[in-house]
């Protein structure tokens, strides 16, 4: 096949050639993000999150819906306001809910691109003014310098600077999605959440994303936080891969690693339901039936959260949450957390 | 699909150079432009593209869903085909007829559950509906049929959740919900369009498996529309590939993964990622935009896309060209693509027809 990079280990993507990872970027500490609904209960949206992300770093995170991935990605930006924890950026605390200053001043280092590149862009807006009103609200950048840096931007993610006086309308769904990415990097910065930036795309244009993600990382030294449901899709494009079930991490360690020897029945239920597009595998995988389904996230009380859909669950699962541990692996004898009291 | 050896009554059904256009104020769009298939009886048939490809509109067409006008099917047949009665053809049924056999001989189940069910029903009144029009059924024998068929799905408890709202189910009971109404009548086809779309990979992997089951049990034949190339893979015992409203490429799933002849399946299956651990490439993305179906182009649909494209493709789209492998031999499915690069004339190129296979070597 042509383009074969073969059996590199490691990140193929762009992260490959991306640079080296570097120091903590960011940093999670027993992160919260509760939603009240009454007084008596409570969604545990985000519970407890212990996580870090390196620099130069593509970190996939995966989950069912409900499992609190966009959340997580919006607490991150300051989006939503923590309930409990902390997240460091650079080894400063971040505020525990932004004021207008904090997002002036964390806007240009971090930023997010959406899932919808259908309601996530204004439709009264230009394309030209939605990438620009970055730079206009963040910098002191004069408006001939923007006009030309929207061009710049335009080019850089494939479409051309005439598309700046358009319509959201005018866009297809791929062609959205690079404004939206346009308008995530005209402020350049260094940490973007992408909250599943390619669900709502077709095959061929998620592709098309895809690699234009990965260049603009390799070029501008970005990390990533890339959230998705599409395992295969995560695998391909992080570098690490963290697994979120109802609020929490159940594994976290290399994407290879994590994807072809899952530790957390979670994770292997994950892989096992997810399809391979090729038939003669297909035919020839066991049929493990997979039971049950993503629990309430209301008031989630103690034991491990997987414990009611668990082929191996144990008696403590039901009363102790077990907590993020290394384990290592020993074919690759990389050492990943496993929240898991099998591997206790 | 079509078998080597072509005999109808090894067909559910059916479809002969269905035509389907959409008026609109903006022009005519040419929706579905001749498209042919069948499906084996008993058997998985995907038919897979993109969005806008035509792959809804065709099945629709076939059910009668077509509103017309605006849409209009201006050409071809579409037969069901029984082991025991002659054929029946469902283009230009008049509605009575239709709905003797939308529900009873043909079920089908959507993308969005949710949206297919009404919110102010509960939900074994609903399917009680079903059984009472389609089945001449009393409220009473209704409801305990619509237990019998909650239990078929695998919902546990079906007592109880039959006296409840669709908001108190989730997305994948919903569906399985959706799959009990169209199993109501034993239909003989059951067309799913993207039936696991909205749901989570767990879920999805239950309704696949629940499906899988229901059709041993049952026998019956499905076409399933879909973009997920893992869910064909899955699923599918055949697959038709469509773009801009036309079939490209049909065979059995081995052929259209491993031995594709279409430049589009091969793009299709570059732009998705392997799993493969020791393989991964860079995904090679379909570069440009499917053609505007106000103005189909003349020649082959995907000549403005495709890496290969010659001179005569631009002109004139290709008939059906039959592929012959040497592991096709014990497969009864015939393998065609419409590209110009199954000619014999046409030059040797890597991964689409060189010694005649596709990208299976990878």
């Amino acid at each position: 096949m042509s383009g074969a990079s073969s059996g590199v280990k490691g990140p193929a993507v762009a992260g490959a050639a991306a640079g080296v990872v570097g120091d903590v970027l960011l940093e999670t500490r027993h992160l919260k993000r509760y939603f009240r609904l009454d007084r008596k209960r409570q969604v545990h949206a985000v519970d407890d999150v212990c996580l870090t992300i390196r620099t130069n770093e593509i970190l996939g995170l995966v989950g069912e819906s409900g499992s609190g991935k966009s959340t997580f990605g919006k607490t991150l930006l300051g989006l939503h306001d923590k309930t409990a924890g902390e997240v460091l950026y650079r080894g400063e605390v971040l505020p525990g809910r932004y004021r207008s200053t904090d997002f002036q001043r964390f806007a240009r280092t971090m930023q997010m691109i959406f899932q919808d590149p259908y309601s996530s862009l204004n439709p009264r807006m230009t394309a030209g003014e939605i990438i620009a009103e970055g730079l206009r609200l963040h910098s002191a950048t004069k408006p001939q310098a923007i006009r030309e840096e929207v061009s710049r931007w335009l080019i850089q993610v494939g479409l051309s600077p005439d598309h700046a006086s358009r319509y959201p309308h005018e866009f297809s769904g791929g062609q959205r999605q690079r404004i939206g990415i346009a308008r995530a990097m005209i402020v350049r910065p260094e940490f973007v959440v992408c909250d599943e930036p390619i669900s709502a795309l077709d095959v061929s244009v998620q592709a098309q994303v895809i690699n234009l993600l990965s260049e603009l990382k390799r070029e501008f030294g970005l990390t990533l936080l890339f959230i998705a449901h599409d395992l295969s899709m995560v695998r391909y494009v992080s570098d690490r891969m963290a697994v979120m079930y109802l609020g929490a991490l159940a594994e976290i360690g290399p994407s290879d690693d994590v994807f072809f020897r899952p530790m957390h029945p979670y994770t292997q239920m994950l892989v096992a339901s997810n399809p391979e597009p090729d038939p003669v595998i297909e035919r020839q995988r066991d049929a493990e039936p997979i039971h049950g389904e993503i629990p309430s996230p209301v008031n989630v009380g103690p034991g491990c959260r997987f414990a009611g859909r668990c082929p191996q669950v144990m008696d403590q699962c039901r009363h102790t949450t077990p907590e993020l541990l290394p384990v290592r692996d020993l074919t690759s004898n990389v050492t990943r957390q496993v929240a898991c009291h099998l591997y206790g | 699909m079509r078998q080597k050896h072509d005999h109808d009554q090894d067909y559910a059904l059916t479809v002969d150079n269905l035509k389907v256009e959409f008026d609109t104020y903006g022009g005519t769009v040419h929706a579905v432009r001749d498209v042919s298939f069948g499906l084996r009886r008993g058997k998985t048939l995907a038919i897979v593209g993109e969005s806008g490809c035509g792959k809804s509109v065709t099945v629709q067409a076939l059910m009668g869903l077509i509103p017309m006008p605006p849409g209009r099917i201006t050409r071809g047949s579409a037969k069901l085909r029984s082991a025991a009665s002659e054929a029946t053809e469902l283009i230009g049924l008049r509605e009575r007829e239709l709905n003797r056999i939308r529900g009873n001989r043909i079920g089908m189940i959507f993308q969005d559950p949710m949206t297919s069910l009404n919110p102010t029903m509960r939900i074994g009144d609903q399917i009680v509906e079903t059984l009472r029009v389609h089945r001449g059924m009393s409220i009473r024998e209704g409801f305990r049929e619509a237990e019998r068929l909650l239990d078929r799905v695998r919902i546990s408890e079906a007592r109880e959740r039959a006296r409840q709202y669709p908001f108190e189910f989730s997305g994948g009971m919903l569906q399985r919900v959706m799959i009990a109404v169209a199993l109501a009548c034993s239909p003989e086809v059951l067309i799913a369009d993207e039936p696991t779309t909205a749901l989570d990979v767990t879920i999805q992997a239950q309704i696949l498996d629940l499906m899988q089951a229901l059709q041993r049990e049952e026998g019956m034949s499905i076409i399933l529309i879909t973009h997920d190339l893992g869910v064909v893979a899955r699923m599918a015992d055949d697959v038709a590939v469509m773009y801009a409203g036309q079939i490209v490429e049909s065979g059995s799933a081995e052929a259209i993964f491993h031995r594709g002849g279409h430049p589009y399946t091969l793009g299709l299956r570059r732009a998705t990622p392997s799993n493969d651990p020791e393989n991964r490439q860079r995904l090679e993305p379909i570069e440009g935009s499917p053609p505007d179906l106000f103005h189909p182009p003349v020649g082959c649909g995907y000549f403005a896309r495709c890496p290969h494209a010659m001179q005569v493709c631009e002109g004139r789209m290709p008939d059906p060209f039959e592929l012959h492998h040497a592991a096709d031999t014990a497969d009864d499915v015939l393998h065609s693509a419409r590209c110009w690069l199954q000619h014999d004339q046409a030059p040797r190129t890597e991964g689409v027809n060189q010694n005649g296979a596709g990208r299976g070597a990878s």
